[in-house]
């Protein structure tokens, strides 16, 4: 491990065996830089995209209610057949009927606060939460179909259960966004390293002449473009975070994206970048390296 | 230390040398000789394994050269010193820095008095900071060999290391080869300049080897 730092740092003289590798270093600097900005955002929609599947089913979990119409004189009667089922129903956690004052606060803003509820034929409302297991929302339908026919089981899924596939499907294309990002990365590592050492076939044939082994001569291939893709996707990582911080805050407009960008622990992720990017830099090029140094005699 | 049996080499299917058996012991001086294109290159590169032969067998310090693998290869050519026909130079380094190249590569720093000393030797001292390609073909030649003996290699080839020299240098140069001899490198030097070779033989007991269709013949006294 040691050895490897002082690889990583030291020995310039080894460095120097083989001439500036212009074009293809430059080009492995500025795609580790495009690179690792394009991989801050497609990072930050997978940690973001996540975060709202795990909300949205949260929610979706949480609340369902069943309305139940029914002549007034008989929505008492109802409303405890309802929570009667429901007290026997695998999944539900609780069941409760809102009483009046709930239900009037609810149509306050619709109708202003002194709606008499009583007299008026509103339906009832029976509000019930979902333990983890969930419950099974068709089978809840039959039956309350069955017995309370007044009865209609909400469970807000018709709506949010698509956005949450949909935040699935996005986590889901970010992290392959991701892992497309490195290949791409590695294979313009590769190219840019295969054009650096066929440029370099008379220093290679030198460096072989005198006994140098493919190890060697690989090291100052490979440590070369390392350093550059490190440097290149900290520049990159570095404009990528500021653009995200950048990013308008869509809490004030109330929506639904609140919580695009990245949040609390989720800055630490894109730190891991460069040091990726220094990795995949550092396998391509050897393996690129070694496999021309073979092709040479 | 350098073994030849019954050694065939040729370029594209060819015979350009065949039926070579021979040996170059520890301390010996040798020269080869033969007219160009005769094959004298070709010979030695054979030696430090650049080229495999097409038949028979080619030891070096009692190590078959064929089936070693890379590394082993490398590490052969670190014990030998070669003076190549071209020089071989990397043409980014200043002078100093290929001269110390085969040290650089297995990862050791030259002594820089040392260098020096070498550089001296060789008459270039005031040269060290130059880049190869704007030296003359002399200098480059005495550069090349500073650079096969800067390891103290136990054998060292040659090839032509006159060739773009004047008498006086290539005698210069002679002495040079003698003076490594004496302290016990081994040494083998293409040449076709016969007047070198007779210089040669006043200062040491030197076997001539001659190419000759294709054949490698220990020269008589005929020189
Ligand atoms: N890589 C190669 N491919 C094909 N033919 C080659 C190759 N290298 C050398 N030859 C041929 O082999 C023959 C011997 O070449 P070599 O360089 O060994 O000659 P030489 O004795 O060193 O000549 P000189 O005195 O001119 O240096 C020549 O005819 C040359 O054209
Ligand atoms: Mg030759």
């Amino acid at each position: 491990m040691k050895r490897r730092l002082a690889w990583l740092t030291g020995d310039a003289r080894a460095d120097r065996v083989v001439p500036p590798t212009g074009a293809p270093a430059r080009l492995t600097l500025l795609t580790s830089a495009a690179m690792a900005f394009l991989a801050v955002f497609a990072l930050t929609l997978s940690l973001a995209t996540g975060r709202l599947a795990e909300r949205w089913s949260q929610a979706l979990a949480d609340g369902a209610t069943i309305r139940i119409s029914a002549p007034p004189e008989q929505m008492a009667a109802q409303t405890k057949v309802v929570l009667d089922i429901l007290a026997v129903t695998p999944g539900v956690a609780s069941a409760r009927a809102l009483d009046p004052a709930e239900t009037r606060a609810l149509l306050a803003p619709w109708f202003g606060p002194d709606l008499p509820v009583e007299s008026l034929p509103i339906p009832a409302l029976v509000e019930l939460r979902e333990d983890a297991a969930g419950l099974d929302a068709e089978g809840l339908r039959l039956r309350l179909a069955a017995e309370v026919p007044g009865a209609v089981f909400d469970d807000h899924a018709r709506w949010r259960r698509p956005l949450v596939e949909a935040a699935g499907r996005l986590r889901a294309l970010g992290l392959v966004s991701l892992a497309l990002i490195g290949g791409v990365a590695a294979a313009m590592v590769t190219l840019a390293a295969r054009a650096a050492l066929a440029a370099n076939g008379q220093v290679i044939r030198v460096l072989r002449l005198i006994g140098a082994r493919d190890a060697y001569i690989a090291r100052a291939f490979v440590r070369r473009f390392t350093l550059r893709a490190l440097a290149g996707a900290a520049a990159g990582t570095l404009a990528g975070m500021v653009a995200v911080a950048l990013l308008p805050n869509a809490d004030a407009a109330g929506g639904f994206l609140t919580g695009l960008g990245l949040s609390g622990t989720g800055w630490l992720w894109p730190l891991a970048i460069p040091p990726f990017a220094a990795i995949v830099a550092f396998w391509a090029t050897r393996a690129a390296a070694f496999r021309t140094l073979r092709e040479v005699q | 230390m350098i073994e030849f049996q019954d050694v065939a080499h040729g370029y594209g299917g060819g015979r350009l040398l065949s039926d070579m058996t021979l040996s170059l012991p520890p301390g010996s001086f040798h020269f080869l000789t033969g007219p160009s294109g005769a094959g004298k290159s070709t010979f030695l590169k054979l030696c430090y394994g650049e080229l495999s032969p097409v038949a028979g067998r080619i030891s070096v310090f009692g190590q078959t050269i064929a089936g070693m693998s890379r590394d082993d290869i490398a590490r052969l050519r670190r014990r030998i010193g070669v003076v190549h026909q071209d020089c071989q130079f990397l043409d980014h380094l200043p002078l100093a820095e290929n001269v110390a190249l085969p040290l650089t590569v297995s990862n050791r720093a030259a002594n820089p008095t040392e260098l020096d000393e070498l550089l001296a030797w060789v008459g270039l001292s005031g040269q060290a900071a130059s880049l190869p390609p704007s030296l003359s073909g002399g200098e480059r030649q005495r550069a090349a060999l500073a650079r096969a003996v800067i390891t103290s290699p136990e054998v060292l080839l040659a090839d032509e290391p006159t060739g773009n020299l004047d008498w006086e240098m290539s005698l210069r140069l002679l002495t040079l080869l003698v003076e490594l001899n004496r302290m016990g490198t081994a040494i083998l030097v293409a040449t076709h300049d016969m007047n070198l070779i007779r210089a040669a033989k006043a200062q040491v007991s030197a076997r001539v080897l001659r190419i000759r269709g294709g054949q490698v013949q220990v020269a008589g006294a005929e020189l």
